[in-house]
């Protein structure tokens, strides 16, 4: 062993440094774009194009300003389409932690018949995409009540377009966040609420006081991927909602993107609406990349 | 009332499950019946006129194919008449096709073949559907290599023991996070023809000022350049799974590989490519699911041309059910796509089975 080892660390110290290189090359190719965007909102359209055949594209420009986001903030609608975004993501992300961790609780802690069809109907629809439903969807909200009140009488309006509820309410029972919390709930150990069921605890109180206050990561993990699906929903948007009072960030931009010729103002409009989302996933990514990597191997 | 460990009450085992599955029911079962309903009629999203029950019309609009054998134009000698560039022989307009075949009655030409002088020509009732589709496959076809390659390579770079591998694993993650409409429209300012990076690049790298295609304006060019975008967004995701995949494998595996006196390759082959069996297969399929609800990217980057070369099922299904308001037809183009996808998902699924039980 001793004889080897003078060898040995070269080798590996080599290895290493090839795989660093592999690494820092593939991370400029994955963070380019985004760094071009953010470096871009700092500088003006004629900075932009004639920075743009080298390195400088990616570095800040020695005039650089947030003149693009003072831009963005005061002549386009981005505030209240902010304002919109967190008032559909907000009901997502907390009503959809709730109702998904109660099925998932019921699936994994209770028992009924019936529970295994359920779980395996929520595990077939994980993968089917929202796209497939997009349509009968829309044909199916054209038609739903809502109540309403009109000279101080309750009335009933028929469709659910040009409003919040319509970009909320249908994504509030998410697959893939019943089945992470499912597994999660699966392998926290049945002592736990075994002692409580003996003590005469009904299922609310092991569920409000066992299992989620036990369930940390998985919930910042369903509160993550609720909050990412809801604050980029664009295809439903753009089909539900006409108008400007209810449009959320990412008909937006895209409607942004379509009126200006200005590069540095659209490049600002994206960083703005990007980099909350980024944070909240780097606040949380420990526990985030733990669970989203689990749901594929044991599913 | 003694508590039990024996069945949980069904009032309590409701209040849990109701609201959940509720919603899914509202909102996921209850679409597609209603989809499968409105297949059978001409429902419109806004229309004072009643809906009405026309059977099978909306399928046979959709799928109805046939196949003409078109011969080219003669002179008065019987000589071919040659095309304007003189390459090859003239063909009768599709005008005086239909003309001949009174069957084609609104059929329109889809694709075309040609074999020796005659032309075979794939007529279709709603030829843009059959380009959606083939688009989609195509698009399937390249987004599948090339994200789940990358997802597997990153996998394996971030799983080696080496500093900064988690800063790594967030950098190539980060796209995933970035809404699908910023990364398109950032990607299309790089993919710029004249002033891209992407061209830029391509340019430096060869030496030559007039390098690089026309990525979103050309028909040969735009699908893959989506494809190209939509892999550098996705793969981070994939890339976690793999990762999670890698690191269920019992080290002891390599270890008694490695005194066996396998080299790196083949414990790739024969350990760590086994171990990601189901991992692999719960891959590709949702990459392939994916792929096929391809919309977003082609809304913003291209609006499906040019010339259809970028238009997908997905897309197609939205200008007929959303912007022209027709939902029933809207409803045909889903329902047939969600039976295509649940079966190439079934087959897919069988055939990785298949090859990895060998």
């Amino acid at each position: 062993m001793n004889r080897l080892s003078p060898n040995r660390g070269a080798r590996r110290l080599l290895r290493d440094a090839a795989l660093l290189l592999a690494m820092s090359a593939l991370g400029i190719v994955f963070v380019a774009p985004l760094l071009f965007m953010v470096i871009s909102s700092l500088k003006s359209d004629a900075a932009i194009f004639a920075n743009l055949n080298s390195w400088s594209a990616y570095l800040p420009s020695s005039d650089w300003s947030l003149r693009n986001y003072s831009a963005v903030f005061e002549k386009s609608e981005l505030p209240a389409f902010l304002l919109n975004s967190s008032l559909i993501a907000a009901p997502i992300v907390v009503g959809g932690v709730l109702v998904n961790s109660m099925l998932a609780f019921s699936i994994a802690r209770m028992r009924w018949r019936g529970r295994q069809p359920v779980l395996a109907l929520v595990v077939a629809m994980v993968i089917v995409p929202f796209e497939v439903i997009a349509i009968p969807l829309l044909s199916l909200v054209a038609r739903l009540p809502w109540p309403g009140i009109e000279h101080g009488q309750l009335v009933m309006h028929t469709g659910w377009f040009n409003s919040l509820h319509v970009q909320v309410i249908p994504f509030l029972a998410n697959a893939f966040c019943v089945f992470l919390f499912y597994q999660f709930f699966r392998d926290i150990p049945p002592e736990l609420d075994e002692a409580a069921k003996m003590d005469g605890a009904g299922p609310w109180t092991i569920y409000a006081r066992i299992i989620m206050p036990n369930s940390g990561p998985v919930i910042a993990t369903a509160a993550i991927v609720l909050f990412i699906s809801a604050w980029n929903q664009y295809l439903w948007p753009i089909m539900v909602i006409q108008g400007q009072a209810f449009r959320p960030v990412q008909p937006g931009i895209q409607q942004f993107f379509g009126r200006t010729n200005s590069w540095g103002q659209i490049m600002a409009y994206a960083s703005v609406i990007t980099l909350p989302v980024l944070a909240v996933f780097l606040l949380f990514q420990r526990q985030f990349v733990a669970s989203v990597a689990g749901s594929g191997v044991k599913g | 009332m003694k508590p039990t460990l024996g069945q949980d009450s069904r009032r309590s085992v409701a209040l849990f499950a109701a609201p959940a599955l509720l919603l899914f029911v509202l909102f996921v079962a209850l679409p597609m019946l209603l989809a499968a309903g409105a297949t059978l009629t001409n429902h419109r999203l806004m229309s004072p006129e009643p809906t009405r029950y026309i059977g099978l019309d909306n399928y046979r609009r959709l799928l109805a194919l046939d196949l003409v054998v078109i011969e080219p134009l003669r002179d008065a000698r019987g000589a071919l008449v040659r095309d304007e560039e003189g390459a090859g022989p003239r063909y009768p307009t599709w005008r005086q096709v239909r003309q001949q075949h009174p069957q084609l009655e609104g059929y329109r030409a889809a694709f075309h073949l040609d074999a020796g002088s005659s032309r075979i020509v794939l007529a279709a009732s709603d030829p843009l559907f059959y380009r959606s589709l083939i688009n989609t496959f195509l698009f399937a076809a390249l987004v599948l290599p090339l994200q789940c390659g990358a997802a597997l390579g990153l996998a394996l770079l971030v799983n080696q023991k080496i500093r900064g591998r988690i800063f790594f694993r967030t950098v190539y993650f980060a796209p995933v996070v970035t809404s699908m409409v910023v990364a398109s429209i950032v990607w299309a300012f790089m993919l710029n023809t004249d002033r891209g990076m992407l061209n830029e690049l391509l340019r430096g790298l060869l030496h030559d000022p007039n390098a690089g295609p026309d990525w979103l304006g050309d028909s040969h060019y735009a699908l893959p350049a989506i494809a190209l975008m939509s892999a550098w967004q996705g793969a981070g995701f994939q890339m976690l799974v793999f990762l999670a995949g890698l690191q269920s494998i019992s080290p002891e595996l390599y270890e008694a590989a490695t005194l066996m006196g396998a080299n790196a390759w083949q414990r790739f082959v024969h350990v760590t490519l086994p171990g990601l069996r189901n991992t692999i297969i719960f891959v590709l399929v949702s990459t392939t699911l994916l792929a096929f609800g391809l919309f977003t990217q082609v809304d913003v980057m291209t609006s499906g041309g040019p010339l259809d070369s970028t238009s997908t099922v997905v897309y197609h299904a939205v200008r007929s059910g959303f912007k022209e308001q027709d939902v029933g037809y809207g409803s045909t183009i889903t329902l047939v796509f969600f039976l295509i996808v649940l079966a190439l998902s079934v087959l897919q699924r069988m055939l990785v089975a298949k090859g990895a039980s060998k």
